[in-house]
């Protein structure tokens, strides 16, 4: 099984219905399988704190939801993770593309990537890195995990979990 | 009219309807005029009403109500789009639009000078797009209510806010007497 698949099947198991994406090429195989799965709604957003406000929504209208995204975005989303996420005590997978870390060929995606850690550690949201192909088998429970902490989690994939950018 | 005396016109008709109310004094005067669980007050994260309204409406069937602001929308233009491409027949947005950041001591938005936020809508592909004067605007959310189609609605009113407390209820009530509500309607309607 493919880490997509592993990915698309754990989200199916956690009863993940709502998924919103803005894309990444690292993630670009991972969105196409969730927007054929017939079990998943998939709402692509423009910007990543929209996609956080869908998220909030889909979750108070009784559907556990999740988001993917570059890391540029965390920039982009911090007072949305603050001010409603975490203020409302809201569950979201955060399934976040790690970019500009080894095997990056873009040059500005490094300035972002040596802030991404310090930023989620500021923000005391729980944070994983995956950088193996078999760290996915770890995505189920950190799923679980989430929506047991009523917290926003992010799941950090390099390029080479994704065996290459 | 300002917005809150559109408020006291709409507050008998959206009063058992589930609304999310932009961040401020819109909120604050929704709650002060009549706090029902069924408002979802939004306490910060300008910008999101028009998000967590559709994503409300996208995944259950009780009729949601945005209520945002123009400068709240421009804040967020990439919600137009979203909201055109995935249609909710379930879901208004009542965009009150007095040209100006209320919230913020009344600074001009663009809004109340070139930009017209429902013709934006419609280019962004919006079908349904009413835009109404403020003494109009109980009528046209009225008809957008029993039409069961997606419509967003632009109520063009003058701008100024009423002195009103802010909303103390801790954010986790809201959130908890809100989904208990909409999880109770939505039970009622399955019978």
């Amino acid at each position: 099984m493919s880490v997509s698949d592993t990915i698309v099947s754990d989200f199916v198991n956690n009863k993940v219905e709502f998924i919103t994406t803005v894309p990444c090429k690292q993630l670009a195989d991972v969105i196409d399988k969730i927007d054929k799965c017939a079990e998943i709604q998939h709402i692509p957003s423009n910007k990543e704190d929209e996609g956080m406000g869908l998220c909030a929504g889909a979750f108070m209208g009784g559907k556990r939801s999740a988001i993917m995204m570059q890391n540029t975005a965390i920039g982009v989303t911090i007072n949305t993770l603050v001010t409603l996420t975490q203020f409302y005590r809201m569950p979201l997978p955060m399934l976040i593309s790690y970019r500009g870390e080894v095997g990056e060929p873009v040059a500005c995606q490094v300035e972002m990537a040596v802030h991404t850690k310090a930023l989620l550690e500021q923000l005391k949201i729980p944070t994983y890195h995956f950088h193996r192909e078999s760290d996915v088998k770890e995505f189920d429970g950190i799923l679980k995990h989430t929506f047991m902490s009523k917290k926003p989690v992010a799941i950090l994939t390099d390029a080479s979990f994704w065996n290459g950018y | 009219m300002r917005r809150y005396d559109i408020f006291k016109k709409i507050v008998p008709i959206i009063k058992n309807h589930f609304v999310v109310c932009n961040i401020g004094l819109p909120s604050q005067e929704l709650h002060y005029l009549d706090d029902q669980p069924t408002n979802f007050y939004m306490l910060g994260t300008m910008g999101l009403a028009s998000s967590i309204g559709l994503g409300l409406a996208l995944v259950q069937k009780q009729k949601i109500i945005s209520i945002d602001g123009d400068g709240s929308v421009l804040t967020n233009f990439g919600t137009l789009p979203t909201i055109a491409n995935n249609i909710a027949n379930n879901f208004i947005l009542l965009i009150i639009d007095n040209g100006s950041y209320g919230s913020t001591g009344d600074q001009p938005t663009y809004a109340g000078k070139k930009t017209s936020l429902s013709e934006v809508a419609r280019a962004c592909g919006c079908e349904n797009v009413v835009e109404c004067s403020s003494e109009d605007t109980a009528k046209v959310l009225k008809k957008a209510i029993t039409s069961n189609q997606m419509t967003i609605i632009v109520s063009k009113c003058q701008s100024g806010n009423v002195k009103v407390p802010v909303i103390d209820i801790d954010p986790v009530v809201i959130k908890h007497r809100f989904m208990t509500e909409l999880i109770r309607k939505n039970l009622e309607n399955s019978d």
